[in-house]
């Protein structure tokens, strides 16, 4: 039961915290530029207009009641207009949502499944070839810009090879003959639970490279974490004292010593899926990928405010809740988390 | 990597007098033995030494600054061009050097700042404790809460695109880490009892704090500060990247990627030039910070081993 | 030597071990020899530093990088180990030969249960089914006093006591099958009553189980309560060996000598305590001739050229490494 009063503390802080962001975002909106009024008419705008402007957004009254009309509108899920599109930017958002999370969980999954078992035999055989090998290649992955090593495969994928598309989620004619059924957003899943193998293999190949290019940073990073966390476990008492009751290495490493490393490790990878959900941002302009990261972008260069903070605010919550997920798997994994 | 023996073989004249080998030798030469970290180092300087003096390191210091030279738009690199040309017809190379002045600067000015605010607050918040310290972690908690490139980019889209605004928009999101390094550093520090009997003799706090806790607390600081560099850099050249930073024509590598991108396919060295700097220096930085906190823990520090 | 109808489970011969280090080549053990019968508690005692605890993981084969066996031989029931390859360790390892160190806590992972653990432990040895493993760990939480053995299972080692904790690990190495046991300071991290607990356990399990062990230590009282033969570690060698009442109540060499007087119980109320002046050497510099002899006060001119040989006194095993003892003593 200890534990599940950590994680009902935890919610409650979570809580917490989304209330003083969405706070925190509306000061952004708000009060930081200098004329959301003049902003929201467009270029050259009168005063009669701006004025006009000023009251039908509400900007006149007092900030604790705009605060409050703010708030009001997130629960009941209006996230504002765009000022660009002049569309509501919940519907917006619900269009290129899916695809920002497919590109981002596609990534994580490639460096999980890449980085944690390299990060074990990275520290478990330290100083062997294979260590050094895997830590230049982590180290690259911590430092490479993500948007450059995008660039590249595309020059090589594309360019050169002609293996691989250049952009977007899907070809044109794969959307016009075999198009995919909406059920999530997430074309893989979507055409893999409707039995649409050609659309499937043809989503597969738009999102490698840039699925590829997300995963550097995670990869490095989880090879890292991994790494040194390995190592220190691994010069825990209880190892030595596995070893001597005649464990196999294997298990050693896999099992006993993995357990109690991999809570840093998701930590960190918690870190890295944010890294990547802001990381999505660049490498959607570089693969033409129709999620929220160009839909900000285009929103940024516009000084399109609503849709600034609105997306803001939405990948935060994502951030939050992750956040929240990853301690609740480290408070059921390790059972001393819980006595802090 | 294993080291042979006579690398680290501590000679007896360099042994000081009263027979102790102090932390900080030891640190630099463990530093000193990792053929990577020198490496580094001396990256890091070449960038930085052309940075500083593009002026004379380049034939072409106002194309660097600016200045178009359209007939030779576009040249592959070549002997007059070491790396060819940009749109403009400007050298890639002085753009480089003269990137190098905005990227770089970002980064030291990005983490200075970071420090500034945080150490201080994180070291109060740790030692006083109580409401104070309370009071930090909310603030802090917030500020963590958004994932670190988008706050960055909303501050910047609010405050208007240049040098300036990104910068603080950046340190804005940077400073809380380093409050929350250094206060729980503190925290633990407190526990121990050198500070206690500081306290008991009657040294005002504050003092404690600053000859007591901050000399502590600054060997973690220095190994994140330099990993951070390599960091701020990138975010730097993120927010150029998106338009948000600074403004053309000055160089910034990132800006160079972002315009180079749209030719990139079939004239990569604009942006694989810049692309190539970013990642060397970052890279630099990383591994700098890497051997930095290898040295700095005598557990991790390299010993010699007879290999396995 | 001794009764001929005595069986050695384990005799060390001429052991070295060194560590190579970032400050030079420490010599942790150098000639390190005795012998164990079975079903006997022996102890091995000494400083810290003597080298006793890395004797205790050569036993294994198991010594930590950046250690290395540079000469000797340990057998086990007359075979001897460092010359098997991992495998063959791997399966006596907590099989037949089994380790308990200083600090149960420390020896226990912190993210699995009791039972699991044990179970994983058992299982690696034996090819029981679950439910068989189960009910043997059971068995042997029982024999080793521990109540509730259900309960013990399912919890995680945070939530025992040092003393319970303990008595698992020793649970754990006889669940697979030890004659052998090591025991390295297993008491010194507990408290006083619990200390006096583990050791009556200990040789309690001695007797019933025909269990051999060896007990590493640094407390003379402890081996004077429970162990019947000694050996005295110094400097990486063994000074003196024997029955225990002989060593420790008619002690011979100087160092041992030392060791008793250095007691508090040794002097009178209000009397200052004895201390053996100097320090003990670092492993780093080798002393020439006896190691002790620097720090000795019947040290002799001998003592500082020759290392002297292991002589074996009148009383039945008694040996004493002294040059008083051996060529040198009429000099």
């Amino acid at each position: 039961m200890q534990r599940f009063d950590y994680i009902l503390k935890r919610l409650v802080m979570a809580l917490f915290v989304l209330l003083s962001v969405s706070f925190f975002t509306f000061i952004i909106a708000r009060v930081v530029p200098s004329d959301p009024a003049a902003a929201w008419v467009g270029p050259h705008p009168t005063r009669e207009q701006i004025e006009k402007a000023t009251i039908e957004l509400g900007l006149d009254k007092p900030l604790t009641t705009q605060y409050l009309r703010y708030m009001d509108g997130i629960i009941k899920g209006d996230l504002g207009t765009s000022i660009t599109t002049r569309q509501p930017i919940l519907t917006d958002v619900r269009t290129f949502l899916p695809a920002t999370l497919e590109l981002v969980i596609a990534g994580m999954l490639i460096a999980i499944v890449i980085g944690i078992p390299l990060g074990v035999f990275s520290g478990a055989y330290r100083g062997s070839w294979l260590d050094h090998l895997t830590r230049l290649v982590s180290i690259a992955g911590v430092s490479m810009p993500a948007f450059l090593f995008g660039l590249l495969l595309q020059l090589l994928f594309f360019r050169y090879l002609g293996l691989l598309p250049l952009g977007a989620r899907i070809s044109t004619e794969v959307s016009l003959f075999n198009p995919i059924e909406t059920i999530t957003g997430i074309y893989l899943l979507d055409s893999a639970l409707t039995g649409n193998w050609v659309a499937f293999q043809d989503a597969l190949k738009h999102i490698i490279l840039p699925a590829v290019a997300l995963a550097t940073y995670p990869v490095g990073l989880a090879i890292r974490m991994t790494r040194s966390t390995i190592i220190e476990v691994l010069s825990e008492k209880y190892i030595m004292a596995a070893k001597v009751s005649g464990i196999r290495q294997r298990t050693i490493f896999f099992v006993l010593a993995l357990k109690n490393a991999i809570v840093p490790t998701l930590n960190a990878l918690g870190l890295a899926f944010v890294y990547s959900l802001t990381g999505a941002i660049l490498i959607e302009i570089i693969f033409s990928w129709p999620g929220l990261g160009t839909y900000i972008t285009n929103a940024v260069l516009s000084v399109d405010f609503p849709v600034i903070v609105s997306v803001t605010l939405v990948m935060t919550v994502f951030y939050i809740l992750i956040n929240l997920l990853l301690d609740i798997i480290q408070a059921i994994i390790d059972p001393r988390v819980t006595l802090q | 990597m294993t080291t042979t023996f006579s690398e680290l073989e501590i000679t007896a004249d360099e042994i000081p007098h009263d027979g102790h080998i102090s932390e900080l030798s030891l640190m630099w030469r463990a530093f000193r033995s990792d053929p990577l970290a020198v490496l580094s180092l001396v990256i890091l300087l070449i960038f930085i030494f052309g940075a500083i003096f593009a002026p004379f390191l380049t034939p072409y210091a106002a194309q660097g600054q600016g200045d178009p030279n359209i007939l030779e738009k576009f040249n592959p690199p070549s002997k007059a061009h070491l790396l060819g040309t940009d749109y403009l017809g400007r050298d890639v190379l002085a753009r480089i050097f003269y990137g190098g002045r905005s990227s770089l600067s970002i980064g030291f000015l990005v983490v200075f700042v970071a420090v500034l605010i945080g150490v201080p607050l994180g070291a109060i918040a740790g030692f006083y404790g109580g409401w104070i310290d309370n009071l930090l972690m909310r603030i802090t908690d917030i500020f963590l809460a958004f994932p670190p490139l988008l706050l960055a980019i909303a501050l910047a889209a609010a405050l208007g695109p240049s040098f300036t605004n990104t910068m603080i928009a950046i340190s804005f999101t940077w400073w809380p880490w380093y409050a929350r390094l250094v206060r729980a550093q503190t925290i633990s520090l407190k526990e121990r009892s050198f500070i206690e009997a500081a306290r008991s003799i009657g040294v005002p706090s504050w003092k404690i704090i600053l000859t007591h806790v901050l000399p502590n607390v600054m060997t973690p600081v220095m190994v994140q500060a330099t990993m951070d560099l390599g960091s701020a850099i990138l975010v730097g050249a993120s927010i150029s990247f998106i338009g948000l930073g600074v403004q053309p024509p000055t160089a910034d590598w990132g800006t160079m990627i972002s315009v180079g991108r749209i030719y990139f396919l079939e004239r990569p060295w604009y942006a694989g030039s810049a692309g190539a700097a970013i990642f060397l220096v970052v890279l630099a930085f990383n591994l700098l910070g890497d051997a930095l906190r290898d040295a700095a823990d005598p557990r991790t520090r390299r010993s010699v081993s007879a290999g396995r | 030597m001794g009764d001929a109808m005595t069986d050695t489970i384990l005799q060390v011969d001429d052991l070295h071990i060194r560590f190579e280090t970032y400050a030079g080549t420490v010599h942790a053990v150098n000639g390190i020899s005795f012998e164990i019968q079975r079903g006997e508690m022996f102890g091995l005692v000494g400083e810290s530093g003597c080298g006793k605890s890395v004797t205790g993981m050569a036993l294994m084969n198991a010594i930590p990088s950046p250690g290395k066996i540079e000469n000797g031989r340990v057998l086990f029931n007359g075979e001897d180990i460092l010359q098997k390859n991992e495998a063959q360790m791997q399966s006596l390892r907590g099989g037949r030969i089994a380790m308990i160190f200083q600090d149960p806590t420390a020896s226990l992972n912190p993210v699995f249960t009791i039972g699991n653990q044990i179970l994983r432990q058992v299982r690696q040895h034996s090819a029981r089914s679950r439910k068989e493993a189960e009910e043997h760990a059971f068995d042997f939480f029982e024999r080793v006093g521990l109540p509730d053995p259900k309960r013990i299972f399912s919890a995680y080692p945070h939530e025992l006591s040092g003393g319970m904790k303990q008595r698992v690990m020793i649970a754990m190495g006889l669940a697979s099958g030890a004659e052998f046991l090591i025991a390295d300071e297993p008491t010194t991290a507990l408290d006083v009553t619990i200390q006096a607990q583990i050791l009556a356990l200990l040789a309690e399990l001695r007797e019933k189980e025909n269990l051999s062990i060896l007990l590493i230590t640094h407390d003379l009282g402890v081996v004077a309560e429970t162990c019947e033969r000694v050996a005295v570690a110094y400097a990486g060698r063994v000074v003196e060996t024997g029955q225990v009442d002989s060593v420790l109540y008619a002690p011979k060499h100087p160092y041992t000598r030392g060791l008793l007087a250095a007691l508090p119980d040794s002097v009178q109320h209000g009397q200052p305590l004895q201390m053996i002046k100097g320090a003990v050497p670092d492993g780093l510099r080798p002393i020439a001739g006896c190691p002790f002899h620097p720090r000795c006060s019947d040290a002799m001119e001998i003592c500082s050229i020759k290392e002297p040989a292991q002589v074996q006194m009148e009383d039945d095993g008694h040996i004493v490494a002294c040059h008083l003892y051996g060529e040198g003593a009429n000099v």
